[in-house]
């Protein structure tokens, strides 16, 4: 048993390495938000119905591609655009800034993109990794 | 592989190099642009209809505006300048969202300083609420905080609206000339 206890920085140390510095390789750039079918009919109703938040963070490389779309029956304004039933508005940046769009959508007339640089190899990779990993735990366990 | 190579030879290429890859962020599938009737800034009355067969940039603003009219006016003059002979197909069309202020003469005087091709459009306060909200667009006035100079919090994009009259896509403000070009050549080239 002790001859192994060698092994246990290499089980820890690897998958830190691996994290750190292997390439961020995402199946699609899109960072998606849909409306659902029947938005119009629910806030009719008075149902409070919210699916763009005010601050939407992005990451060049990785998701840098705001898409959105409209499966409700009526035009809906969504974020800075107005979109048709069925249609979708795909928005990319290519430069890491905070945009501001003005919104009637959002209580505030705002809607912020904030777009963070690629994170560099190293401890910014450690912990975009990190930060991913949390966001797809919450949604899992959420859903 | 000769499979893949003929299904790409019947896909419409240039409507497809248009949409994937514009600077400015892309609505499909395209869909007509909502029609206006303005009284336009040359005199003329205003409408999409007007400028079938070119491309038209539409800018919602006003003439009072500090920093992001005469920022993207100025960009879009010189995206134009770098188009060349193609800008004859490339119409900036501004509509003002403070018609209180912005009469025909004055969009007129302060467009010409931009680039005299420019046209601007205004209209009854509730004629360019309607033509906003069908553009999706925010206009309200800012109290002023002393003094009667009030100002303007408006939509500051730029909607490209191509030869046919469908609303392409909107380039967010910002955006440097080289970008519009870039966009306008791939927009022009998709006859």
């Amino acid at each position: 048993m002790k001859r192994l206890l060698w092994l246990l920085p290499v089980v820890v140390l690897a998958p830190l390495a691996w994290a750190a510095f292997a390439p961020l390789e995402p199946a699609s750039r899109d960072e998606l938000f849909e409306i659902p079918k029947g938005t119009y009919a629910r806030r009719m109703a008075g149902d409070k119905v919210e699916i763009l938040p005010d601050t939407i963070h992005l990451t060049l490389g990785l998701n840098d591609q705001l898409l959105l779309r409209n499966h409700d029956e009526v035009p809906q304004q969504f974020g800075p655009v107005l979109i048709m039933p069925g249609q979708s508005f795909r928005l990319p940046f290519e430069v890491a800034s905070t945009y501001s769009f003005a919104c009637s959508a959002h209580a505030s007339g705002q809607m912020s993109v904030v777009v963070a640089p690629n994170p560099a190899a190293g401890w910014p990779r450690l912990q975009w990794r990190w930060q991913h990993w949390k966001n797809v735990y919450k949604t899992e366990t959420v859903a | 592989m000769k499979r893949r190579a003929l299904l790409l030879a019947s896909l419409p290429l240039p409507a497809l190099a248009a949409t994937e890859r514009l600077k400015a962020g892309v609505f499909e599938p395209a869909q007509a642009a909502p029609e206006f009737a303005l009284k336009g800034s040359d005199g003329a009355a205003l409408s999409l209809a007007r400028f079938k067969g070119k491309l038209v940039l539409l800018v919602f603003g006003f003439t009072h505006c500090p920093e992001v009219c005469p920022t993207t006016l100025a960009t879009l003059a010189q995206a134009r300048k770098q188009l060349g002979p193609e800008a004859a197909d490339v119409q900036v069309v501004y509509v003002t969202v403070d018609p209180e202020r912005d009469d025909i003469n004055r969009i007129r005087q302060y467009l010409t300083a931009f680039d005299p091709s420019f046209i601007g459009g205004t209209d009854t306060p509730d004629t360019l609420a309607a033509m906003r909200k069908r553009y999706g667009v925010v206009a309200e006035k800012i109290a002023p905080k002393q003094g009667n100079a009030y100002g303007m919090n408006h939509s500051t994009s730029v909607w490209l609206i191509d030869r046919s009259g469908k609303l392409q896509a909107m380039m967010p403000y910002g955006h440097p000339a080289k970008d519009f070009v870039h966009d306008l050549r791939l927009l022009l080239a998709a006859k």
